[in-house]
Parts: structure tokens; sequence; C-alpha cells
């Protein structure tokens, strides 16, 4: 039973947490503001909140002089290629462990948690080695194995928790009904999982857009995404804050949006399940 | 519970998974430790042979070190206390009703999808900047000389940018958690005659209490590796070398890779060390 | 045809038998229930026969032929599941077409079976719902709809009644009982409930782990329990197991004695004080202490009985419907 709750009270819970969330986002508001404000506006004292001169110059001018699309192009093929190779080869190692467990299974996942917590540091060299030995470095193919590779643990983690919240009754009566191990997953587990195989997919498409050491560290020209877009913005020459602010707002823009419906789901994806 | 048939189908379909992540584990870790006894240097000579432990002792004595550790400890330090203060705060403060509270979370959140690199530049420029940046303007308004934020407090900087980023992942995880928390009990406690403080002390922080564990060692495994956010900012300068940074300057800026694989073998001992105790409680929550 | 037989059939998880060597014919048309406490071995004996668990040695055989290493989906058998395990993202009329679009019989026949089976359950109006939007016995019936249309060899049930409400049970019950009698189609049914045992079977099989502890009609159970066990078991209330002084004078280590088979008289051989007594209206459950025979004597008086808690009762057991049990706790005939 909800209590009723004292007018009073919400109003200053009301109040309170506005003031809080918009301190908070405050940064990013700022960010996206300052995106349509000339140069002279971006840096005037006194700031200007809203009163200034709207403009799409900055966007225009970022896209002209950095080619921005192919740095997003390459944002998109590296976060989107790693999410879905990771959950193609995600979904038969935790419909396994979830429905077929063995007394390993706790083993084998715990395992797969402890490589997310390799610090990467600890490997650069040997990867930058590879990379080079294989003439790989600045390339798409291997960014995407690599950001793949950090997040299969998190994948697999993702979808055995899911998984394991389908009842194995289901698929026993599948079994019954005639379906093979091919009819069972298609059929059956495929449709019933996907809010979660969605869910994993966002959250890590999240996760690997914004990786910002592999990305950083083993890219140049060409396999360079938006990461390494912006940090090149830290260098004097690029001291516009308007048009800083137009790239980052374009940077963080999809991602903000995907980030928001998959609020609910990061909870579960980062804590391993410990949390729902 | 299964038959033989589906068992070795199963064990089929991990397969990839299980080979993939272990050749990711066991080539670099490999490659790692054995350059880490070695003295390599690969713009000057390249492999010049077997170097026992010392790189490992070269490494913890070099000038750079300690105070690497100590920055280190002060950013992970910092960051944990200020986000999971915060995020109780905010979480309790969230979980009340209100209008609008959808809207709040999101905004609340949001830091937390911004890339580092973004959030980095910036606060470095946009808010940090001893003559433009907005926190500037902010103390001129009050009188006050602005502070050159990255180069007088540069430790201190880093620290609340990356406590931004991470105190919505804190906020949204002890939400998560003080909503699962049974009202019933809370009833209970009020008729028991306790007071908000001591239903806060009482009820509210202990079944926060695995929240809070697991926050806290996921961030500190997070933070432990954070580096665009130096990278961007101050590039290790000012004192704001951490563990992760001074390792990665040995390997790819002074190209001592002998050297910076025993740091790297040091930073992969500490996650470890960490990572025992998380996964202690993740595996304890997977038998239930 | 559904004529189920284990022949020597046991079954380990790793070190632990948890079925034990066991022989069981079930004969073609029979409604046999598997009934036991929980953990007794009965639900993974049905799994055994479904083919969900391998049997670790000996054969199950379906009208003869050994179907001990064939796939559920090729025994010809349809099961019912505890939790009904319908598809959440079927609607009811695609949850009941999917073993037959598993088996590949043309879209006609699906048709036609589907409306009949509807019909049968009274599912007609829910066709086009999905299982979510539907009540639990609606469930129950969904899922035993999905049963019928392969008209399999033989029905099994997993505890299907379990999760319903007490007014439910009793009603799904009977429509089972008659999808039996209608269909004439051999029926294995697990529950823990004697009282769904005894009101449904043809053949009960009292299991404790992992052994039979008998086989036989409700009545021959109730009539002539072979063991303790099956004595405590079946029957409710339960039966009194007296022992000592009683029991010696009857040449019987224990003897029971049924709640019913006790009549409250004006002067018997027991007497004692009334504890708790439960006037159900048709039927009066009398605790008796102080009997000097065991802790409570309970006793089944017909119809109101004016008795309240504190009174002094006098007791007669029917002599004739004793039973006797030796030390091993074997019957004695």
């Amino acid at each position: 039973m909800a209590r009723a709750v004292s007018t009073r009270r919400k109003t200053i819970a009301t109040a309170a947490a506005w003031g809080i969330g918009l301190l908070v986002f405050f940064p990013i508001l700022w960010t996206i503001l300052t995106s349509f404000k000339t140069e002279a506006q971006a840096i005037a004292d006194p700031p200007i909140f809203l009163g200034f001169d709207w403009t799409l110059e900055n966007y225009r001018v970022v896209q002209e002089r950095s080619d921005y699309m192919r740095f997003l192009w390459n944002s998109v093929i590296l976060a989107g290629g790693s999410t879905i190779l990771g959950v193609i080869i995600a979904v038969p190692a935790a419909w396994s462990m979830a429905f077929v467990p063995s007394k390993r299974t706790k083993d084998i996942l715990l395992w797969m948690l402890s490589t997310k917590m390799l610090p990467a540091v600890g490997v650069l060299y040997p990867i930058y080695l590879i990379c080079i030995r294989f003439g790989l470095l600045d390339s798409r193919a291997a960014l995407v194995a690599i950001l793949m590779l950090i997040n299969l643990p998190i994948i697999v983690w993702m979808l055995y928790t899911y998984f394991r919240e389908i009842p194995g009754e289901i698929l026993e009566a599948a079994r019954m009904d005639g379906a093979g191990l091919k009819e069972e997953i298609l059929y059956v587990l495929t449709p019933m999982a996907v809010p979660g195989i969605a869910s994993t997919l966002l959250l890590n498409f999240i996760l690997a857009w914004n990786e910002a050491f592999w990305t950083l560290n083993l890219t140049a020209a060409n396999a360079a995404p938006l990461t390494a877009f912006i940090a090149s913005y830290s260098s004097p020459e690029g001291l516009f804050y308007a048009k800083l602010s137009a790239a980052s707002t374009m940077a963080i823009a999809p991602i903000l949006i995907l980030g928001w419906f998959s609020q609910k789901q990061l909870v579960r994806g980062l804590t391993f399940g410990a949390v729902k | 519970m299964a038959t033989q048939h589906s068992r070795s189908a199963a064990r089929l379909m991990m397969a990839p998974a299980v080979i993939l992540l272990l050749g990711w584990m066991l080539v670099p870790l490999t490659m790692t430790l054995w350059f880490s006894f070695r003295r390599y240097l690969p713009l000057r000579g390249g492999d010049l042979g077997w170097a026992g432990f010392d790189n490992f002792t070269r490494f913890v004595t070099s000038s750079a070190f300690w105070p690497s550790v100590q920055t280190t400890l002060v950013i992970v330090g910092g960051v944990l206390v200020i986000t999971i203060v915060l995020g109780v705060l905010l979480a309790l403060l969230l979980d009340q009703p209100m209008w609008g509270q959808g809207i709040v979370r999101i905004l609340v959140i949001a830091p937390f999808f911004v890339m580092p690199t973004v959030s980095a530049l910036v606060w470095k420029n946009m808010f940090m900047d001893p003559t433009n940046g907005l926190l500037a303007h902010l103390w001129r308004f009050f009188g006050a000389d602005p502070i050159a934020w990255l180069s007088e407090v540069p430790t201190t900087s880093i620290v609340m940018i990356v406590s931004w980023q991470w105190l919505p992942f804190a906020t949204l995880i002890l939400l998560t958690a003080v909503q699962s928390l049974d009202r019933e009990q809370l009833e209970a406690a009020e008729m028991d005659g306790a007071s908000p403080l001591s239903r806060f002390t009482y009820i509210i922080l202990p079944h926060l209490g695995r929240a809070i564990t697991i926050v806290l060692l996921i961030q500190t495994i997070f933070l432990l590796s954070i580096f665009a956010e130096i990278f961007v900012t101050t590039g290790g300068a000012f004192g704001t070398r951490t563990l992760t940074y001074l390792i990665f300057q040995r390997v790819l800026e002074s190209q001592n890779v002998g050297l910076g694989s025993a740091g790297g073998v040091y930073a992969i001992i500490l996650a470890n060390i960490v990572a025992i105790f998380l996964m202690r409680i993740v595996g304890k929550n997977l038998d239930r | 045809m559904g004529q189920i037989t284990l022949e020597q059939v046991t079954k380990s998880f790793g070190d632990v038998q948890v079925i034990p060597p066991l022989d069981l014919t079930i004969e073609d048309g029979e409604f046999c229930v598997f009934v036991g406490p929980s953990g007794c071995g009965k639900s993974t004996l049905l799994r055994l026969i479904a083919g969900l668990e391998d049997i670790s040695s000996g054969a199950i055989r379906i009208d003869g032929t050994d179907a001990s290493s064939t796939p559920p989906a090729r025994r010809g058998l349809a099961m019912v599941f505890q939790s009904y395990a319908l598809y959440p993202h079927m609607s009811v009329r695609r949850n009941i077409a999917f073993p037959m679009k598993m088996a590949g019989v043309p879209k006609a026949e699906q048709d036609k079976r589907i409306e009949a089976a509807a019909k049968a359950l009274n599912l007609t109006d829910y066709l086009d719902r999905r299982p979510g939007q539907l009540s639990g016995g609606q469930r129950q019936r969904v899922a035993i709809g999905r049963a019928i249309v392969r008209e399999p060899a033989a029905f099994l049930f997993d505890e299907p009644l379990s999760n319903l409400d007490a007014a439910l049970r009793v009603g799904m019950r009977m429509e089972i009982g008659e999808l039996h009698a209608k269909l004439k189609t051999t029926m294995i049914y697990v529950t823990h409930d004697q009282v769904e045992a005894m009101t449904m079977a043809d053949k009960i099989v009292v299991l404790r782990a992992g052994n039979i502890e008998q086989v036989g009609s409700p009545l021959e159970l109730y009539r002539s329990p072979r063991n303790l066990f099956v004595a405590g078991f079946i029957g409710s209330p339960k039966m009194n197991l007296l022992e000592g002084e009683v029991a010696a004078a009857q040449n019987a280590h224990t003897i029971g004695i049924r709640p019913e088979h006790i009549d409250v008289v004006d002067s018997g051989p027991w007497s004692g004080t009334v504890g708790v007594a439960e006037h159900l209206g048709s039927d009066t459950f009398l605790h008796v202490h102080d009997t000097g025979l065991a802790e409570t004597v309970t006793v089944r008086a017909t119809g109101e009985v004016g008795l309240r808690h504190g009174d002094r009762v006098s007791l007669a057991p029917r002599e004739d419907l004793i039973h006797r049990f030796d030390a091993q706790g074997l019957r004695i005939d």
C-alpha cells in the first residue's frame, strides 16, 4: 500500500532532485548550447546562457575541416562490428551455460569475468607488437577484434543472466513437442530472449563506442573513431570552444539517446548480474 | 539436468568463446611476462638479452614510481569517496516521491554516456580554463582570482572530472538497490519507533552494503586504468601520472618495453587483488 | 497404444543413485499416479520416461520397443509441466499448433485439431490471446490442449495442479479424469498429494527415496498398506500408529488404526481428553490426548459431534480393521 505523501515533502524532494539533476547535467547542456554560438560568444564574459545568435556554422565547419564523417563511420564500424561479432559468439556459449550447466559452469563464468579485469596497460605492448607484426596497426579489423574481446565477458554474462530467467521447462516442453536443437533455439529460445539480446547489444555498443584506451593507442589516421577525433582537439590549434562543442555534441548525441534506453540494463550488465 | 546429447552440444557451443578469451588472456600475458625479464628497447637495439629481476627493481626504485602510486591512490580513493557518498545521498533522494522522477533520473545518468575524451576536453577547456572557463567567470563574478585548475590543483581537477563521470554509475546501482528494499521492513521499523536516522543506519545502510561493495570494487578496477582523462588534460604532467599512465609512457613514449612490462606485471597483480574480492561476491550470487 | 515398461531402470547423478534398480509396467489406457513425498524421485522417474534425462542403466520400452536412447521428441509422448511451460511469445493457437508444426502436420489438419481441442477445453474464445493474459486454470487447459493434439501414446503430467488454488484444483482434477475416460490414453501423473492420487488413479505407485514401496489400486493401498510408510502416507487424516503394550497384545510391533475406524462410545477400551476438535460439519476430527497409547490419537467422527476442548471421551477401535506391522515395519497378514 502506498502512503499518501504530503505535498510539501514532495515539493521539497522535487526541487532538490531537479536542482541536483540539472547541476549534474549542466556540463552537457552547456556544451550543446555552446555548439550553437559563434566563437566570440562562446568565450564572452559574462557568459551568455541563451540570448545568443543561434548558428549551425560550427557543425558545418567541423564536418568540412576534419573529415568528421570518416571518424563517425569508424566509430559505427568498430562499435557495431565488435558488438555483433561478440553476440554471435556469446549466444551459444551463454545458452550452454544457462541451460546445460555443469560443475565447471560457475568457474568458467568467473574466469571470463577475470579476463575483463586484466588491466589494458599490462598487455599494451604485446598487442601493439602483434598488430605491427601482422600489419594491423591502425586497422579497423584489429580494433573490432580487440573491442569484441574486451567486451565478450560482459556480453556472455548479460546473456547468461537473461537466459537463466527463461524457465528450463519451456525448453523441455519444446523438446517434448518434437523440436530439435535447431528448432528449439530458433522458435522458442530466440524469440523469448529478444529483449535480453537487444539490451545486451545496446549496452555493448555504448561501451565500445566510448572505449578510449585501445582506440587512442592503436589508431592513427585510418581507423580512428570519434574518441580519437575528439582527443585531437586537445592540441592548441583546436582551441575553439564553439567548434569543440559542436564536435563533442556530435560524438555524444547518438550515445546519449541510446543510453537513455539502456539505463535499466546498464545496472545488470555492469554488475555482472549481482545487482538487478 | 540434461541428457548426454545436449551436454556435448553445449561443450561445442561454448568452445569459441572460451578459446578466444583464453588466447586473449594467455598470449599477451605470456609476452608481457617474457618482456619483463628482458632488456628490450625497440628503438635502441631491440632485445638486448636477459635482465633477471632488474626491470622489476628498477621500476619500483625509479623516482617516478612512488609519486605515481600516490597519485593513483589519491585519484582512485578520492573518486570512490565522492561517488559513493554522493551516490547514496542521491539514490535516497531520487527514491522519494516527486514530480518528473524519470526525467531527473535521465539527467543524472547522462554523464556516464559521454565518451571519456569528450568529458575530459570539455571540462579542461570550457570549465577549467583559467581565462575563458566557466569556473573562472564564476570566480571573477565573486571577486576571486580564477584558479588555473589543471596546473595548480591538477590531481583535484582530475578527481572532479572522473567523479562527474562515475557518479551516475554509483547512483544508478545504489538506486536500484534502494528500490529493492522491502517497504514493509521500513514500516515495521517505523512501528518499532525507529527515527529516520536510525532507519537509515540500521536498515537502509546494511541493505545497501552489498551494492556499495560492488560499486567500490567495479569502480576500483575501472579507475585503476583510467587513461583518456589524463591523456587529454595534462598528459601526465604536474604530478598527475598514475601507475597506468607511467607504464604507458615507459612502453610507448620512451619505448622501454622491458621496464614497462615489469610495471604491467605489477598492475596485473594489483588488479587481480581487487578482482578476487569482486569475484567472490559475484560468485556467491551465482549460487542463488 | 501406450504400454510403458521399465526394466531394471536406474538413475545416478554423479555418485548419488536417485533411482535404484526399478521394474514397473504401466498398461495401455491406464491412469497411473506416482505419489510420494518431495525428493522421492517421482519427477525424475517421469523425466526418465519422457527422455528429458538419460537412464543410467536398464531399459524403457514403449509398446515393447526399446526407447531408452530415443530423444524425447520421438518417443511419441506428451507432457504437461508444473509451470505449464507455455511459450509466452506465441498465441494460444500457435502454442497448441507448435507440436503439430514440428511434426509437419498439414495446415488444414492442424486447424481441425486445434478447433476440436479448443472446444473440448473451453478455449475457443481465447485462441488469439497470449498465455500472459490467461488465468492459471486457462493456462493449464492450454497446456493440456497442446498435449492432446499430438495424439500421443501416453500423457505425462508433472504435478500439474500444484500451482492452482484449492477450488480450481478440484475442478481440474475432474476434467483430467473425464479426459482420460474419453480418450482412454495411458496417463502417468506425478503428485505429492495423496488425495489427487486416490481420486484419479487406476493404479498408484508409492515411491520413497527412488524405491517403489507399493503398487496397487487406490483401495488396495487403503485397505492393505504393505508397510508403515504406505500406511502413514495414504489416507487423510493419517492412520494412528501405536506401539508398545497395545501392539504386543495383538502380536505386532506396531498396530495401525485409521481415524475413521475408531468410534466414540459410552464405554470403550480406550479413553482420553479431547485436545483440538475440528468441526467440519460433515465430519468432526478429534485429537485426543492422555490415552496412554500415543501422544495423540486422531478420531474421525461422522457428522456434528458436540465434543469440545477438555471433554473426556471413551473410544472403541473396530478390531477387524486394525493393521498389524512387524519390527521391520512390514505388514503382518
